[in-house]
């Protein structure tokens, strides 16, 4: 079993001065064995808060990232599952879900993870899931209205990943769960 | 170097060989004394008594020592005095006792065994206790060696604590009065006092240190008197008021010595209860400026103040108390009468006295912002003229004492209404002054602290200049560490965040006051600032989409607009061309959402402006187009004619990149510009395919150039990728794009793969599996789209 929190668009301080206290009471060192982010952090500061609660960060480059050195996509296995992570600026239209899926087909991954919209989404399909965990500081965003902060925290167990999201709606933090099984893939 | 060490040895060691005699001869004498007193003998009894006590005489012993040696005298008078008490009882008169040991011969002996009589004789009641007490007390002045003296009386405050005639006492009546038993025990202190303060004066001036340190080894003998005095029933209020308390700080005014007036100060403050201190506040005070200019006042004043304090939280029917006797106004006058009494006392000294008087002030009238307000102001009165503060002493105390309101009130908001607090703040040194801030911004972000005014910003950006701008006797930029600057510049971008209100005007108004602040801060900062500005500016917008004020409104989406212009245009000219370019994009969107078509198209046509003439980098480059393309795409508000300028433009732009392949991928996602799918949007099928073609072109070129300058040609993972778009658009119906043109790229992709000349890439060869897969599972999907998709033939991999 692998605790994998993914969360993004950050954009501190920009478009907000910290992550909310709900979230930073509820992520402790520790507990999770890998951080994915599509990035938008925006500076250093956060990007060491992140490396605090887990070593392994692995960040991809959004458009105010101050740090350049962030890729402009990153692929990774853990446990049964590959894992892709970009920002989603770069997929036109953004956010538009057919377009993710060809940078999911590119990619050749089971869970993509990109951001940039602001607005948590987790979509099933052909074998594959796409995730956006939002925005983890529940930050302005042109294209979404109504923003509410969250993330996402996967739990991998062999072929099956359990997908929680945790989002903060007037001060409360709700959780969902989606469930997601990879198929055998034939010999 | 060696001798002095050598003397602390010889010094200790002498010490103890002379405790050990005097010990030696207290015990051979007492053997002989006990022998006397079994077999009822008087006369040797008090003989060998008094040799005993004659060790006492000794001037050789440190007071340490010599307490030790009393100690020991001290246990064998106590069954002296049984023996006096049974002789009595043999028909012995305590009178004839009394005469009978003043025949000792020495005075010092003497005067112990009189006192030990005595203890019997006021026991009797065969003679009033205030004449016997009056007696010894008188007798005791003829010992003036101030060791021997002090413990003498010592004894002798030991041996009538019980027998004086207080209130309620069985001596009061025939025995005495408490008056009486009061002015015994101040005469025995005011004697003690002299003689403790006596000792400072004997002796060498080079073993001064020595002599105070055992000076406050005695301090306590002294100090006892006034806890008797504290435990007599008899002084109340009014006693205390009338004789104690004038009468000890008139001998403690008056012995004009240091160690004794603090020790002395203290020890009142701590034994007496607090209403007394409450009902005596201006006599008490009133002692503090006249004590030595060398007396640590503030200490004492701090203990004063925290006993009020802590008393007054103790119970809510302290504080009308306090309210009665002024007790905030004369504190704060003795703060000012110390000072002034005191000229040379250093600045830490002065300031710390505030501090202590804020702290009061805090606790117990936390509600009084005004008084608050005044001891700030009383300490500025204090620091004028003195400038930026160097003593480091001083700065820590002036930053605890801006800090204890922020620790109280944990409220900025609040803080800022203390007129005198930023004038206090001015006299911080640099960098300490900078550290003030950032401890302000962090109550506020810890607080969650609102600043919901344009006057708070103004008053809050007044005490936070040094990190706002460059103030004079600032360091110049090359001086500052860059990650220390980068920090405090975040932490003015995170404040940003708190500065709200709900009301559009005053957000508004909040926005424009705080941009005028930043203006001042030179480019460097501005990269910081302006941003989240220009984000709360962008979300005020958003609030008042859909509002339609009309043009009179003091604030609207077009004024705010303009704000917004004018701030990414500060930034574009820092310069931060790429972060301006993503800022003139986002409030182009913003534009197009409040249906604001030519500011709209104004913010597009700077974000090219900064495109064409700022971002050389072929990286920066290729982000900017996407982010171009990706808002234009989303940009709905165009009518026709600019919506053409503008998409030319992005492709224009697109296919001039530097690199082959981002060109192409910047080509094909400008295809996106004509298909809309909102309602009414462009859907121009013919431009999409051009597109496609024109990147299809481009990619055929790399491949090409591939060839020519490595002699193979690159991977084919362009092709997929338009082949992927292909069938985008395919899925989207648009007729132009038909199932022959992908059936085309797919075989050519197919061939490409096994010829011999391509690079071998496991990406591309996987991506292109998966989008064979792709076509597979919406070929078995069974509906209208799979029914299309029925005609393209999925190549099988060779």
């Amino acid at each position: 079993m692998v605790l994998v929190l993914a969360l993004g668009d950050l954009h501190i301080p920009h478009r907000a001065p910290d992550l909310p206290a709900k979230f930073k009471s509820m992520l402790v060192p520790g507990k999770i064995q890998h951080i994915i982010s599509p990035g938008n952090l925006c500076i250093k500061e956060v990007h060491d808060y992140l490396k605090s609660l887990c070593p392994d960060l692995h960040v991809t480059r959004g458009e105010y990232d101050e740090d350049l050195r962030y890729p402009e996509s990153e692929q990774l296995k853990i446990g049964e599952f590959k894992l892709g992570i970009c920002h989603g600026h770069q997929v036109i239209p953004w956010g538009d879900l057919d377009s993710l899926a060809m940078l999911q087909r590119q990619l050749d991954v089971d869970i993509l993870i990109t951001g940039h919209t602001h607005q948590f989404k987790a979509y099933k399909h052909e074998g594959g899931v796409i995730i956006n965990p939002g925005s983890a500081t529940g930050a302005y965003s042109s294209i979404s209205y109504d923003i509410n902060p969250s993330f996402v925290l996967m739990d991998i167990d062999g072929l099956r990943v359990v997908v929680y999201v945790y989002e903060l709606i007037d001060g409360e933090v709700k959780v969902d769960k989606i469930d997601f099984k990879k198929p055998q893939t034939a010999a | 170097m060696q001798a002095p060490v050598q003397d602390a040895i010889t010094v200790a060691e002498e010490q103890e060989k002379w405790l050990a005699d005097a010990m030696a001869l207290v015990q051979h004498h007492a053997f002989f004394m006990h022998r006397a007193l079994d077999a009822n003998n008087l006369r040797d009894a008090l003989k060998f008594s008094a040799q005993m006590l004659s060790e006492l005489r000794t001037s050789k012993l440190s007071p340490q020592k010599y307490y030790e040696l009393y100690m020991r005298t001290f246990d064998e008078l106590r069954k002296l005095e049984i023996f006096f008490k049974d002789e009595t009882k043999r028909g012995r008169t305590n009178a004839d006792l009394y005469e009978l040991v003043q025949h000792a011969g020495n005075i010092l002996p003497r005067l112990y065994l009189l006192c030990t009589v005595a203890s019997v004789y006021i026991k009797s009641k065969e003679a009033p206790a205030k004449d016997i007490l009056k007696d010894l007390v008188e007798m005791s002045r003829g010992v003036q060696h101030p060791v021997r003296g002090l413990f003498l009386r010592s004894y002798l405050s030991q041996i009538s604590r019980d027998k004086l005639p207080d209130i309620g006492s069985e001596y009061e009546g025939e025995g005495g009065t408490v008056m009486d038993a009061v002015e015994f025990v101040l005469q025995n202190f005011t004697e003690m006092n002299k003689l403790w303060v006596r000792m400072q004066h004997q002796g060498p001036a080079r073993e001064k240190e020595r002599r105070e340190k055992e000076r406050r080894e005695l301090r306590d003998l002294v100090g006892k008197n006034l806890h008797v005095l504290s435990q007599l029933e008899g002084v109340d209020l009014d006693m205390y008021k009338d004789v104690v308390l004038p009468r000890v700080l008139e001998q403690v005014v008056n012995c004009k010595d240091e160690i004794a007036q603090y020790y002395l100060m203290d020890c009142i403050i701590q034994v007496f209860p607090d209403d007394y201190h409450l009902q005596t506040l201006e006599t008490l005070l009133g002692a503090c400026p006249q004590l030595q200019p060398t007396v640590d006042v503030k200490t004492v004043m701090s203990q004063l103040m925290e006993r009020l304090s802590n008393y007054a939280a103790s119970s809510s029917e302290v504080l009308p108390d306090l309210l009665h006797v002024e007790a905030f106004a004369k504190l704060s006058s003795a703060v000012v009468k110390v000072i002034e009494a005191q000229p040379d006392m250093p600045l830490v000294g002065a300031v710390s006295l505030h501090v202590a008087l804020l702290t009061f002030t805090l606790r117990v009238h936390v509600d009084r912002l005004d008084y608050v307000d005044q001891v700030l102001g009383a300490c500025v009165k204090k620091l004028e003229g003195k400038g930026k503060v160097k003593d480091s002493k001083a700065t820590k105390q002036i930053v605890a004492l801006l800090s204890a309101p922020l620790e109280k009130y944990n409220d900025v908001v609040t803080v800022l209404r203390l007129t005198n607090y930023s004038k206090v703040m001015e006299h911080l040194d640099y960098e300490t002054n900078k550290v003030m801030a950032v401890v302000i911004i962090q109550s506020i972000m810890k607080n969650n602290t609102s600043i919901s005014s344009s006057e708070k910003v103004d008053a809050l950006f007044e005490l936070l200049k040094e990190l706002i701008k460059d103030s004079e006797g600032a360091p110049s930029m090359d001086e500052i560490d860059e990650d220390d600057f980068m920090e405090e510049q975040n932490l003015v971008a995170r404040l940003v965040h708190m500065l709200v209100n709900k009301d559009h005007e005053e957000m508004f108004k909040i926005l424009t006051t705080a941009r005028k602040h930043f203006g001042q801060g030179g480019p460097k900062r501005l990269k910081f600032t302006l941003p989240p500005l220009i984000f709360a500016a962008l979300k005020l917008v958003r609030c008042l989409q859909g509002h339609d004020a009309g043009d009179e409104a003091l604030v609207s989406p077009k004024k705010i607009f303009q704000f917004l212009h004018q701030t990414v245009e500060a930034l574009s000219t820092v310069p931060a061309p790429e972060l301006a370019l993503r800022l003139y994009l986002q409030c182009a969107e913003a534009a197009s959402d409040c249906s604001l078509e030519p500011v709209a198209y104004e913010f597009f046509t700077q974000a090219f402006l900064l495109y064409e003439e700022e971002i050389a980098d072929s990286r920066a480059q290729v982000t900017a187009m996407q982010l171009i393309i990706g808002t234009l795409q989303r940009t709905y508000v165009f009518g026709v004619e600019n919506r053409d300028t503008l998409t030319h433009k992005a492709t224009g732009y697109s296919a001039k990149l530097l690199k082959k392949p981002d060109q192409c991928r910047a080509v094909y996602a400008c295809s996106h510009l004509f298909w809309l799918e909102e309602d009414g949007g462009t859907q121009d099928g013919e431009r999409v395919l051009l597109c496609l073609k024109r990147a299809l072109r481009i990619a055929n070129a790399a491949q090409q150039m591939s060839s020519v300058t490595r002699g193979s040609s690159g991977p084919l993972t362009l092709f997929v990728e338009i082949l992927n778009k292909y069938l985008y658009y395919f899925e989207k119906g648009i007729p132009q794009v038909t199932s022959n043109l992908i059936q085309g790229l797919l075989e050519l992709i197919g061939t490409e793969l096994q010829s011999e000349n391509t690079a071998q890439d496991r990406a591309v060869d996987a991506f292109f599996a998966s989008t064979r897969r792709y076509i597979q599972f919406q070929k078995q999907k069974g509906d209208d789209l799979a029914e299309r998709y029925s005609s393209i033939q999925v190549v099988s991999p060779p």
